[in-house]
């Protein structure tokens, strides 16, 4: 009974299976039928039509580059633009043997041992269908020699390329930036930003400043030519095609002349400066010191010239103002004061008076002033005026590391400024928690008493210092930085002017802004610690100096800046804004192993500032962008 | 004494599916040649890939299906381990993690989950045959989501593909309702426009760009239009063996793997199509009567599944190739380069001779 029924049900089950199997096969038909149906219409229906595509003339795909756009200064001085020059490149595929090739070509065309180090590097990146240049700058009798032998050179062609050029040269180059050809790196990034496809027929991307930061802006979207080739691979005829839209200009808030200024002021000191607009933001003068060619890097930088810039000891290719830290020292001052003042601490009548030294209670660790002896009576606008480190060990420790470091945060101190650059350093704004958590040791009361004068943990960038010196002079309102004031459509219609944000505001009471302030205004006075700097200023100079200890000096010892080498000698910081009563321009300047920052740094600023406020112009000859022409002629360097 | 040795080797060997098999890998290995620019080190390399796969394909036809059902469950649940691993501290390549490294060497856990996917549903049907009910389809759509979840996940679009269609069909032949079939392709039409009103314009435009390469024709587009250039000027007899102007020049991008089917199509044209379309449907039908003549329903599921799972990877392939499906990597059966979906796929001839040839065997048993 049990078998006979499972039988039956068993033939029941493979009836059902059998219908569900005729259904799939008669899917599978209709799917080969699809198939079929799609070959016949490629292959027969349209075979004229793809025939003519492929066999005798062949159709190739082209990208069209766009122009990248330009990146101007504020009064539309040219910081980087784009030329054409004729370019002698190859095409492994085509050529056969490329190197019997080569041979033949330099016995037409010099090629030089770099030209052949750098097809030799190129050749290996790129497939056997790309193009490599041979040669660059090819100059008119050049051009007209190789096309009058080119029936000799197969896969050989005289292309016109477009090369980025930098007519400034150094000046700016952190801020501006360069571009560079696209990489394995770059590669990937542009793959998982989908962008890869826009870049068929680009070789170069930005790589630093404002060229990599706006490099979506600035590159433009690839358009394409579907041409007819013949069996050498000339183009025939033109199919179709879709023009490339160029990419933005870009217009800064940076003054070159300005910039020009502030990089000569420097003259053989590293260093760094940032100068901005406290009202809106913008940012004036954007210095590293030192500084390089950016032109070497746009056709490929030789291995030589790489290593020299890479290797040197002056770190020409660190972008100072958002990627060096520094200890802000007595800068810091100015900010802690108001700290005090917020929460109660230091008001006057409140005062010192000062035996040259601090000490905890229970320990005999003295903690030095500057000044052997001491300043006298001191209460806090006189503090920041002589920069006295005794008044600021006491009021540090009286607020506490936590209130100090939660209030100064607030002028930008220990977070980036999200200025538009890449790679920008937040600094540090030490805490207890932060000790514990990096060192997994306890805070101790020194180690606050030291911040106090922006000594210890405590590091800033330039950035930062000038960005909290702008919120300062706004009175607590700060505005967010920026570098790229209007993007500029190709065509000129139309002009995106960046926003100015009011990133937050503090609310300061107006009497300890008074006080802190006027503290800095007698920096630049007689008797403060800049005295020298404000001496024949038309307008009134607010300002603080800073010394940052490159080398840490033993208990009761005295530092001696000839005694020490230059390169361990301390760091000159100087902060200022002017005009004191309406602040129009802030500054943070750092001369590394300048000393101290009245006499090396503070020189520089004024500099700065007499520029911008009375258009004075120093004695010292400055860059002449007309020296470029506007339209390069063909086989124009692309060199200052 | 050799042909008794013949006859031993060849005893579970099924000779129609064998020389289909042949034959294929024959011609794939001259369109390799032609596609890869003559290079003989690119055959040769396709020759060993081959023989592994054969050897594999023989071990295969010599397992008894009661064996493989034993294995079912276990080699499932360690395919679905594997790919866990991957998902955890897989190798990362082209932008996607699909390899493990077992320290001896690295394996593509996905590709085995083509085999253990079937193969688990089939032995769950075979033991749910008495009593099923629909939550039994429940139950094997949840086993089937879980590994195509972990490889969508690599990403890996064509083997998730190529796995769900696996497992879709063994739901399919177990008598999944009509009802519910025709439901859920109602429900996907009716979800389709809801889905796309949810997505950021940039994954609708790359959705876009798949079924309308010209938008893009420098970038997502540009294989499907060089292959239909390469496939439309083939014409009705093709160029000639070595002289695909496409193929030959360097129109054609992965010409030698996923792409391969253009460089075929341009060389032996539509005559050439037409033939290897015939010679698939070949394998797909003797593969269907093997399914169809199985003994008990764990054999008959796993044939069926496994044949049309063969004839999914020549569909999609051939569609995408031809331009009336969107680009995913799956590569043509025999004719695309690598070793390791051949591998997997001569596995599955081989499961579908052992499934023919060890019925007496089971019905005496």
């Amino acid at each position: 009974m049990r078998t006979r029924f499972e039988v039956k049900n068993h033939s029941l089950e493979q009836f059902q299976y059998g219908l569900r199997l005729n259904v799939a096969i008669g899917l599978i038909l209709i799917c080969f039928a699809v198939l079929l149906g799609r070959f016949f219409y490629l292959q027969i229906f349209k075979y004229d039509y793809f025939q003519t595509l492929a066999e005798n003339n062949r159709v190739s795909l082209v990208p069209i580059v766009p122009n990248r756009g330009l990146i101007l200064d504020r009064n539309g001085v040219t910081l980087a633009h784009n030329f054409f020059v004729y370019t002698l490149e190859i095409t492994p595929s085509k050529a056969g043997n490329v190197e019997e090739t080569f041979a033949r070509i330099s016995q037409f065309i010099e090629v030089s041992a770099e030209d052949r180090k750098r097809f030799k590097k190129l050749r290996a990146q790129s497939h056997s269908f790309e193009s490599v240049p041979i040669r660059t700058n090819l100059n008119e009798v050049e051009a007209a020699k190789f096309a009058a032998n080119r029936y000799q050179f197969r896969g050989v062609e005289i292309r016109s390329r477009l090369f980025r050029h930098y007519p400034l040269g150094n000046l700016g180059v952190h801020m501006i930036g360069y571009i560079g050809r696209i990489n394995e790196a770059d590669v990937k990034v542009l793959e998982k930003t989908e962008d890869l496809s826009n870049y068929k027929g680009s070789d170069h991307i930005g790589k630093g400043g404002i060229e990599q930061y706006y490099e979506r802006q600035l590159h433009g979207t690839t358009g394409f030519q579907q041409v007819e080739i013949d069996a050498d691979g000339q183009a025939v005829r033109v199919l179709s095609s879709k023009p490339a839209i160029p990419g933005d200009n870009l217009v800064l808030s940076i003054d070159a002349k300005m910039q020009d200024i502030a990089e000569k002021a420097f003259e053989n000191h590293r260093g760094a400066m940032v100068v901005i607009n406290p009202k809106n933001g913008e940012i004036l003068s954007y210095v590293s010191m030192p500084t390089f060619d950016p032109n070497l890097f746009v056709d490929g930088i030789d291995a030589d010239t790489w290593k020299a810039l890479n290797q040197s000891l002056d770190k020409p290719l660190i972008n100072r103002p958002i990627r060096g830290i520094y200890p802000p020292g007595s800068t810091f001052k100015p900010f802690v004061a108001m700290a005090g003042l917020q929460e109660g601490k230091g008001l006057p009548p409140f005062s010192i008076g000062d035996p040259g030294f601090y000490t905890l209670g229970g320990s005999a660790h003295q903690y030095r002033d500057w000044k052997p002896g001491g300043h006298g009576q001191v209460d806090i606008q006189k503090a920041i005026t002589v920069s006295c480190d005794t008044f600021f060990y006491g009021l540090a420790l009286d607020l506490g590391i936590d209130k100090l470091t939660s209030f100064v945060s607030n002028f930008g101190f220990g977070k980036k400024t999200g200025v538009d650059l890449l790679g920008e350093i937040g600094g540090l704004l030490p805490t207890p928690d932060w000790k514990m958590r990096r060192w997994k040791q306890k805070w101790y009361p020194g180690e606050t008493v030291i911040v106090g004068i922006g000594q210890g943990y405590t590091l800033v960038t330039p950035m930062q210092l000038a960005q909290a010196t702008a919120v300062l002079a706004n009175n607590g309102v700060a505005m967010k930085p920026h570098l790229v004031t209007s993007v500029q459509k190709h065509n000129g219609a139309e002009t995106h002017m960046t926003a100015i944000i009011k990133s937050h505001e503090m609310l300061l009471d107006p009497n300890n802004i008074e006080l802190v302030k006027a503290g800095m205004v007698g920096v630049t006075q007689p008797g403060g610690t800049a005295g020298s700097i404000g001496a024949g200023s038309s307008y009134n100079i607010a300002a603080k100096t800073g010394t940052a200890q490159v080398v840490g000096i033993k208990q009761g010892a005295k530092y001696n800046a000839g005694s020490i080498d230059e390169r361990h000698r301390d760091h000159a910081l100087f902060i200022a804004y002017a005009p004191a009563e309406d602040p129009k321009i802030a500054v943070a300047v750092i001369v590394e192993n300048g000393g101290h920052g009245g006499s090396t740094a503070g020189p520089i600023a004024r500099k700065v500032m007499d520029y911008y406020l009375l258009g004075k112009v120093p004695s010292v000859p400055l860059k002449d962008p007309s020296k470029t022409p506007d339209t390069p002629l063909v086989g124009d360097a692309p060199h200052d | 004494m050799i042909s008794q040795l013949l006859d031993r080797l060849n005893k579970y060997i099924d000779p129609f599916l064998m020389g289909c098999i042949a034959f294929s890998c024959i011609v794939g290995l001259f369109v390799l040649y032609s596609a890869s620019g003559g290079s003989v080190d690119r055959v040769l390399s396709q020759v060993f890939n081959i023989c592994v796969a054969l050897i594999m394909m023989w071990l295969a036809a010599n397992i008894s299906p009661h064996y493989l059902e034993r294995i079912a469950l276990p080699l499932f649940v360690l395919g679905l381990l594997l790919l866990i691993g991957v998902a955890l501290l897989g190798d990362v390549s082209h932008g996607a993690r699909r390899w493990l490294n077992l320290g001896v060497g690295r394996i593509q856990p996905s590709e085995l989950m083509k085999i253990a996917v079937p193969m688990m549903l089939a032995w769950y049907f075979s033991k749910r045959e008495q009593s099923l009910r629909w939550i039994d389809y429940a139950v094997a759509t949840l086993l089937l989501a879980l590994p195509v979840g972990l490889i969508m996940k690599q990403p890996d679009l064509g083997t998730a593909l190529i796995v769900t269609a696996a497992g879709f069909y063994v739901l399919f032949l177990a008598g999944l309702s009509w009802k519910i079939l025709v439901g859920g392709g109602l429900s996907i039409a009716v979800m389709t426009p809801i889905f796309w009103s949810m997505l950021h314009n940039y994954q609708r435009k790359r959705i876009e760009i798949l079924f309308d390469p010209f938008q893009d024709p420098l970038g997502a587009g540009y294989h499907t239009i060089q292959a239909s250039i390469a496939l439309g000027s083939g014409g009705f007899a093709g160029k000639g063996w070595l002289d695909g102007t496409q193929s030959q020049l360097d129109f054609l991008p992965e010409r030698t793997t996923d792409f391969i089917f253009a460089v075929f199509g341009e060389e032996f044209g539509f005559l050439g199509n037409v033939l290897l379309l015939i010679l698939f449907m070949l394998l797909i039908g003797r593969g269907l009567v093997i399914s169809s003549k199985a003994q008990n329903t764990f054999t008959r599921l796993l044939a069926g599944s496994i044949t049309l799972t063969f004839f999914t990877y020549v569909f999609v392939n051939m569609g995408m190739v031809s331009g009336v499906l969107p680009v995913v990597g799956v590569p043509l059966p025999f004719l695309s380069y690598g070793g390791t979906s051949l591998v997997t796929i001569l596995l599955g001839f081989g499961i579908l001779m052992s499934i023919h040839n060890h019925k007496t065997l089971m019905s005496t048993s």
